[in-house]
């Protein structure tokens, strides 16, 4: 069909004109299709999800993350407040295993395990004590593991071989651990341990009879006069009276001084304590230290990092996207666990070959093979709202034993009468 | 040209931005705390969780061995950390005031500098200080005495005059200013009629400069009670926010915060705040009368 020019002009500046007037319409429409999702975290969970959020923008193009990050403490009473509040309430939120039982017992998180959420479909992909610790009250799943923690002995090859103690004789069992610490000091001078409170953090959360959490056991009755308390209280008041501990607190300078100055010869915490020493802790002590499993074959989880949906979040669907986006890739996790030293909570990862790799500043041992296999053997520790109370009554308690100010038994007896006050209090 | 606004309603709207401040920032928290003070709120629950128990957490704090032993400390600190503030602080003003000429406001200056520093950073400072095996004071003592280290933020017997030194470092120029200030309203007659009469100097400290600093003692003196009984910040960041070993550094301030955001205990919380203010307000009462009576003895 032929037609004049003039005509071919006013069709193509017609169709010109419904182009543009279809894209002004369309506009707004587009613009209001794009939903902004928000997520808190701590360092380095930030980075991790910002390093993520372009390959889950590709997946998902109309929704916009906005990643909120805070310091580890504020965050966590950033996130009571929004709570409580309701205001600036995140879509989805991390939050460090130590901080979950407060959030998951009290329901303040969406329960993930029922429709329209599948996070039980999943709980085979995971460490299993990692799928045991992100229940509320009622045993379901109100959070996504990312990454994990398990506690390793971390001890410096160097100082050992000093004072001629061969690194079996840790593990054997606490008297043992106690004895080559023993040694180490009058051969080397150097310390043991950070401060004896370490011992007793790790004894107490071995050994857990079914039904049985930290501090208290499934029927609500307090536990801390157990012969798990007993025993931990005692080794740790003979590292104190042998002089074997440095009398530091984790995290503060003199602590950070220690390992600077290797002036501490072993170190029990998570596994991703080895990041910190050779990322900012103690960066000149490449190849000097080594890693093992605890003492007295003990296995405990030690940190950890889940993500969770605020009950009252507002776009609940897509944050459970974002979460199983961020917790089920393999290569995601393989990312952080390179980048930031998240140990990841997805096994699949855990078959990658670079678990198998040597680790250069733990001076070429295949640390992350031991870890891998440690997190297999590890129990899940069942939560109580009032572990964190707990854990300060108990370390208290020790302090007083510590300073020789109470017997074992006394100071025990007195963190149960405040324990069982607490609880009729909060009853 | 119209007003905008009829002239009687003027007042009210200059006033409101002001108005609307205090009720959001003051009013509304101090009202909501007390209302608290008679609930039980876990706030991870939400608003709805909260419940009303009478004074049963003010019944809990009468029990509760922390309360006591947190009351104890604040006590002890204010004492300690504030009593000697005032001791040092007068004689140096009067050092300042009479003897020092141009390099007067500099002296000041550096004694002031510790109250506008940040607490962190001085705490961070304090803490390098007193560390056992690398801090300079341990270092400092052993080159001159042969003795053991002293653990000073980890053994309960010395953390509490680990902080008040910290204190007391803080806020000695603060008083020194105060007094100075005090000291300068002093008319010069005063003390040069006394020289006439043949009154030596410790005799104008003591019948002339003290009872005339009196106001100003009663003002600073009452700053200090409030301050050192709403202690937090120092023996916070000193102790890495536990209180240190056996809670020796615990202050009623810091048990509140903790029994809020750590054992998300908000009902509790608030009625250690109320519990504390009765105890400042009651001491601030008590400085109020030692002054007063000591005016009307004179």
């Amino acid at each position: 069909m032929k037609c004049s020019s003039a005509t071919a002009s006013r069709r193509k500046a017609l169709k010109a004109f419904s182009v543009l007037a279809a894209s002004a319409s369309l506009a707004p429409f587009a613009e209001a299709s794009v939903t902004t999702l928000s997520v808190a975290a701590f360092p380095a969970v930030d980075q991790i999800l910002k390093a993520a959020l372009p390959e889950f923008q590709k997946k998902f193009p109309h929704v916009r993350v906005e990643v909120i990050g805070r310091e580890f403490a504020d965050h966590h009473t950033a996130m009571t407040t929004a709570i409580a509040t309701g205001s600036k309430l995140p879509d989805v939120m991390a939050l460090e295993a130590g901080f979950l039982g407060r959030f998951a017992i009290s329901g303040a998180l969406e329960v993930l395990s029922q429709p329209p959420f599948d996070a039980l479909q999943h709980e085979k992909l995971f460490v299993p004590f990692t799928f045991q610790q992100n229940r509320d009250a009622h045993g379901q799943v109100v959070a996504m593991p990312t990454d994990i923690g398990v506690g390793a002995l971390f001890y410096r090859q160097d100082v050992l071989s000093r004072a001629g103690i061969a690194p079996e004789l840790l593990g054997k069992s606490w008297e043992s651990y106690v004895e080559a610490g023993r040694e180490v000091k009058k051969a080397t001078g150097a310390y043991w341990v950070t401060h004896a409170r370490d011992l007793k953090d790790i004894i107490i959360r071995s050994n857990l009879q079914p039904g049985e959490g930290i501090y208290f056991n499934e029927h609500k009755e307090v536990l801390v006069e157990s012969a798990r308390f007993v025993r931990a209280f005692e080794l740790a008041r003979t590292i104190r009276e042998q002089r074997l501990d440095a009398r530091v607190q984790a995290w503060s300078a003199e602590w950070a001084e220690s390992f600077k100055r290797g002036t501490v010869a072993t170190h029990m915490m998570g596994s991703w304590f080895a990041g910190h020493l050779a990322n900012w802790l103690a960066p000149q002590t490449r190849g000097l230290w080594r890693t093992s499993a605890l003492p007295d074959a003990a296995h405990a989880p030690w940190g950890g990092t889940f993500y969770a949906i605020p009950r009252r979040a507002a776009n609940k669907p897509l944050a459970w996207e974002l979460v199983r986006f961020m917790t089920l890739s393999p290569s995601l996790q393989l990312s952080a666990f390179k980048a930031h030293d998240a140990f990841p909570a997805l096994l699949e990862t855990h078959r990658d070959s670079y678990l198998d790799q040597p680790v250069a500043f733990l001076g070429g041992q295949a640390a992350r093979a031991l870890w891998r296999d440690l997190a297999l053997k590890t129990p899940a520790v069942p939560l109580h709202k009032l572990d964190a109370l707990a854990e300060e009554i108990v370390n208290t308690e020790l302090d007083k034993v510590l300073s020789g100010r109470k017997t074992t038994q006394r100071a025990l007896a007195d963190a149960s009468r405040m324990l069982g006050q607490r609880m009729r209090h909060s009853a | 040209m119209k007003p905008l606004i009829k002239l009687r309603w003027a007042p009210y709207f200059f006033l409101a931005p002001f108005m609307l401040l205090f009720f959001v920032f003051g009013l509304f928290p101090l009202g909501f705390s007390l209302v608290l003070a008679f609930q039980s709120w876990d706030p991870v629950q939400g608003l709805s969780s909260m419940t009303f128990v009478g004074l049963k957490n003010f019944a809990f704090l009468l029990e509760d061995d922390w309360f006591w032993k947190s009351l104890y400390n604040t006590l002890w600190l204010a004492v300690v950390s504030g009593l000697p503030q005032h001791l040092v602080a007068i004689p140096l003003a009067c050092f300042i005031h009479n003897r020092l000429g141009r390099w007067r406001n500099a002296v000041i200056g550096v004694y002031f500098m510790p109250y506008i520093t940040s607490t962190v950073a001085m705490a961070i400072l304090f803490s390098a200080l007193f560390s056992t095996d690398y801090g300079v004071i341990n270092t400092t003592l052993q080159f001159f005495f042969p003795m053991q280290a002293i653990d000073w933020l980890g053994d309960p017997d010395n953390i509490k005059p680990a902080i008040a030194l910290m204190v007391f470092w803080r806020y000695v120029g603060f008083n020194t200013v105060l007094y100075l200030a005090a000291l300068q309203a002093i008319p010069r007659e005063t003390y040069e009629a006394a020289t006439l009469d043949g009154a030596s100097p410790r005799q104008q400290f003591f019948f002339i400069t003290l009872p005339l600093l009196k106001p100003m003692m009663l003002f600073s003196v009452t700053l200090s009670v409030i301050g050192g009984l709403q202690l937090f910040e120092e023996p916070f960041v000193l102790t890495g926010g536990r209180g240190g070993s056996d809670q020796a550094g615990m202050t009623t301030a810091i048990y509140m915060f903790r029994t809020a955001f750590e054992f998300s205990d908000f009902g509790t919380a608030s009625a250690i705040s109320w519990s504390l203010f009765l105890v400042v307000a009651l001491l601030t009462w008590a400085t109020h009368r030692l002054f007063r009576g000591k005016k009307e003895a004179t």
